[in-house]
């Protein structure tokens, strides 16, 4: 089991003083999932990529937490009391990334000359790597210091049995997570994003929560621009990450459409900078039928 | 993990290129160039009379020439101090014409070539290996079955003794004279080693010959000639490599390269350049094509303080064929300055250029190119493609492509892309478990990987490796 949570969160741009986070509170658990919804402009992208550790915002209060259970990464990767609480703010976007927490990019970015399976297996393997880092004994740093010194060969053409997961082995990982999401074999060889459909990105950032298996996953409007197949597609692949990974998904969006798909839990409504109201299922189709502004009349109060 | 592999993974550049052996030398010529330099060079390679009048000739034109200085953005050539270079140095070898056993060589520059791992790669990839040491070639080696097909790899003195007709009609005649410009003058004057290539008709040289050229000693010149010379339907791919330990002063290498690609014949020319940053690199490599012939120029420019380096090739005959694969990457204090020249002087000739340049603290790269289409060249065509990614604003990159068309018959095709490393990519990759230096590397390896899975994958592997190398100390 795994808890995110924001206390009291206050973020603005790192260039200038624009305030666009006013004090955010919100918790998301494994298992769970959370249907994140507001107008434009009310934070919701700021809030995913802050919780990232998105280097354009800087967090001037409050704080991003992480929970862990002893068990969270299995039986190889042992816990300890003191180590079961992560302030995110501390941590770099990887070592984020390592503790389990993925963010779904509204826009994913397209890395030429990179392949699917060469990104996703470099990623995967850092990911395995960091983790053991992050957790490792204290006295252990030395011995590991001094493997360090040595050249870490590179992604791009090390040998074949490289890395906690070879090549073999990642091969079938993502053939089975591809099917999954049916998705054509020839993915795996595309580069990464580049030349995607709008829609073969979002698949795409699913996949690659299904092949990294976070704990908590921020899904940032991963409905945006899917056609109806593919949006079962994708629906089919989150509520996969929950009921099959235990995942706690707080899922962004503009849209009931998605919900009737992926059935949140929890629904919350962020106006100002701030979850202004928060709610069951039935909140989000309220929404869809009304629009926000009975929310701010509800929080301000009517003029 | 084979021992290559193991060789490949060592990490400190300063046990790979940068290490320093002590000068042990049989000759050593003076300082600066003049006659009397000259004919000491001479005298010691005990040189036939005509190859010391071309030299006493290229010297004369070198002393006529202005040095270089009214190119738009070239690098600064300033601190070169032609005068204070060492031209000339004999290594203290037993056998002149170098050995074919690296066992016999003195125990520092067998430890030199081992450390940079020409043996191995000999042993594994190649089909045959010339080694030069400061002035001299003292490797040389061909497989048999080569040698039975006429084949010649020898070091370019052995051949002018031994080959003296082709070496008198191809030498620095027609195709690189020493009138093209200053450093190749001064090449003619002060040409010592490189190789010379002959592959007969219709023989196919199935592994590549690859030419190793290291320089040891502080505040010396390398100017190596190579001469390669592909008859009708044959086919060769050349490699060199090139290093150096660094040192305060600076070091000059002005190599020669001529290449004669006959009727239907094909000729690959790869270089990987890793001098040191002390090291000005201002070469003249040209290439002159027959009809239906091919060159290719895959040129990876890692090193040096300078570089000035556009491999040109000359498309004479009907329907010959140009390629330029160009990798450049600059780091602090460095100045590479390489492209391409093609010229187009016959019908159905087309070539291809494609340059990818990177530039990291405050280094500078730039694309310089000259692609000239002759009237009645009918039905030519050309693409010229040249990306540049910059890593920080200190960086610059340039481009400046070049185009002539005098014939109106003709496709050309030209893009140019220049960009910086893009902060949303970096985070992009970082949220999915890769540090900030391995999102970078992979950046980096994607943009140049349309001209790496070009490659054979030897080369490839050495490429990226360097790349990393050159990436670690600013990122590291």
């Amino acid at each position: 089991m795994a808890r995110l949570e924001l206390n009291n969160l206050h973020a603005e741009v790192a260039e200038g003083d624009e305030t666009i986070l006013e004090g955010v509170n919100l918790e998301v658990q494994s298992d769970e999932i959370h249907a994140l919804m507001g107008p434009n402009g009310s934070g919701k992208s700021t809030t995913a990529k802050v919780i990232a550790g998105h280097p354009a915002y800087e967090v001037t209060e409050g704080d991003v937490l992480l929970h862990l259970e002893d068990d969270e990464f299995g039986e190889d990767i042992e816990i300890d009391e003191d180590q079961r609480t992560w302030n995110l703010l501390d941590l770099e976007p990887n070592e984020r990334a390592a503790l389990g927490i993925f963010l779904g990019f509204q826009y994913p970015a397209e890395i030429e000359g990179v392949t699917m399976t060469n990104f996703l297996r470099t990623a995967l393997n850092a990911k395995i790597e960091e983790r053991e880092e992050l957790f490792e004994d204290e006295e252990d740093d030395e011995s590991d210091a001094a493997d360090d010194e040595g050249f870490e060969s590179s992604p791009m053409e090390g040998p074949a049995d490289e890395g906690e997961i070879g090549v073999a082995e990642f091969q079938q990982i993502l053939q089975e997570k591809m099917e999954q999401l049916e998705m054509d074999e020839k993915f795996a060889q595309r580069y990464l994003n580049a030349g995607f459909s709008g829609g073969e990105k979002k698949q795409n950032e699913v996949l690659q929560a299904a092949i990294l298996e976070p704990s908590i996953a921020v899904l940032d409007e991963i409905d945006s621009g899917l056609d109806i197949d593919r949006l079962q597609d994708v629906s089919n692949g989150i509520n996969a990450l929950r009921d099959e990974q235990g995942t706690g998904v707080l899922q962004i969006t503009h849209y009931q459409r998605i919900l009737d798909y992926v059935e949140p839990d929890h629904v919350h409504v962020m106006l100002d900078g701030q979850i202004a109201k928060s709610g069951g299922p039935e909140l989000a189709e309220k929404l869809e039928d009304k629009g926000y502004d009975w929310v701010r009349e509800e929080v301000y109060g009517t003029a | 993990m084979s021992s290559d592999q193991d060789h490949l993974q060592e990490t400190d550049t300063e046990a790979r290129f940068e290490f320093k052996k002590e000068e042990n030398a049989a000759v050593r010529s003076g300082k600066g160039l003049t006659e009397e330099v000259i004919r000491m060079i001479s005298e010691d390679k005990d040189e036939p009379d005509w190859m010391l009048e071309r030299r006493l000739r290229a010297l004369e034109q070198y002393h006529n020439m202005p040095m270089p200085s009214d190119w738009p953005g070239m690098p600064d050539l300033s601190e070169l101090d032609v005068e204070e270079i060492i031209p000339y140095i004999r290594p203290d070898v037993d056998k002149r014409e170098g050995v074919d056993d690296w066992t016999e060589l003195p125990d520092e520059i067998k430890d030199t070539f081992d450390k940079l791992g020409i043996p191995e790669a000999e042993k594994n990839a190649l089909s045959g290996v010339g080694a030069q040491y400061e002035s001299e070639v003292v490797y040389q080696n061909m497989q048999e079955q080569w040698e039975e097909k006429g084949v010649i790899f020898c070091n370019m003195d052995e051949a002018v003794r031994e080959h003296p007709e082709l070496v008198k009609e191809h030498f620095m005649t027609t195709c690189v004279p020493p009138s093209d410009n200053k450093f190749a003058a001064l090449h003619g004057a002060v040409w010592s080693g490189g190789s010379f290539v002959y592959v007969p008709e219709d023989v196919t040289v199935e592994m590549p010959v690859q030419a190793y050229f290291r320089m040891n000693s502080e505040g010396m010149g390398q100017f190596e000639h190579t001469l390669i010379i592909a008859e009708e339907g044959s086919e060769v791919h050349y490699i060199e490599g090139c290093s150096a330990p660094k040192y305060g002063t600076h070091n000059l290498h002005s190599g020669g390269v001529e290449v004669f690609v006959g009727e239907d014949a094909h000729v690959q020319y790869s270089t990987v350049q890793n001098w040191s940053k002390n090291t000005f690199n201002l070469n003249t490599k040209r290439a002159i094509c027959e009809e239906n012939g091919t060159m290719e120029w895959v040129s990876g420019s890692m090193g040096s303080k300078a570089t000035m380096l556009y491999p040109c090739t000359i498309l004479k005959g009907r329907g010959s064929t140009d390629t330029h694969i160009t990798i450049a990457f600059a780091g602090e204090g460095q100045d590479i300055d390489t492209g391409a020249k093609v010229y187009h002087n016959a019908p159905e000739t087309s070539s291809t250029i494609e340059s990818k340049s990177i530039s990291k603290d405050g280094g500078r790269t730039n694309y310089r190119g000259l692609v000239h289409i002759a009237d009645g060249a009918e039905n030519s065509s050309t693409a010229v493609e040249c990306d540049a990614l910059m890593f920080d604003n200190e960086s610059t990159s340039d481009t400046m492509p070049y185009m002539e068309i005098e014939e109106s018959k003709v496709d050309v095709a030209h893009e140019a892309t220049v960009g910086k490393i893009g902060d949303e990519d970096i985070f992009y990759l970082q949220s999915r478990g890769l540090d900030d230096d391995d999102a970078k590397k992979m950046i980096v390896a994607g943009f140049i990987e349309p001209i790496t899975e070009e490659l054979p994958i030897e080369y490839a592997v050495e490429l990226n490796r360097l790349i990393e190398l050159e990436m670690e100390g600013s990122l590291g």
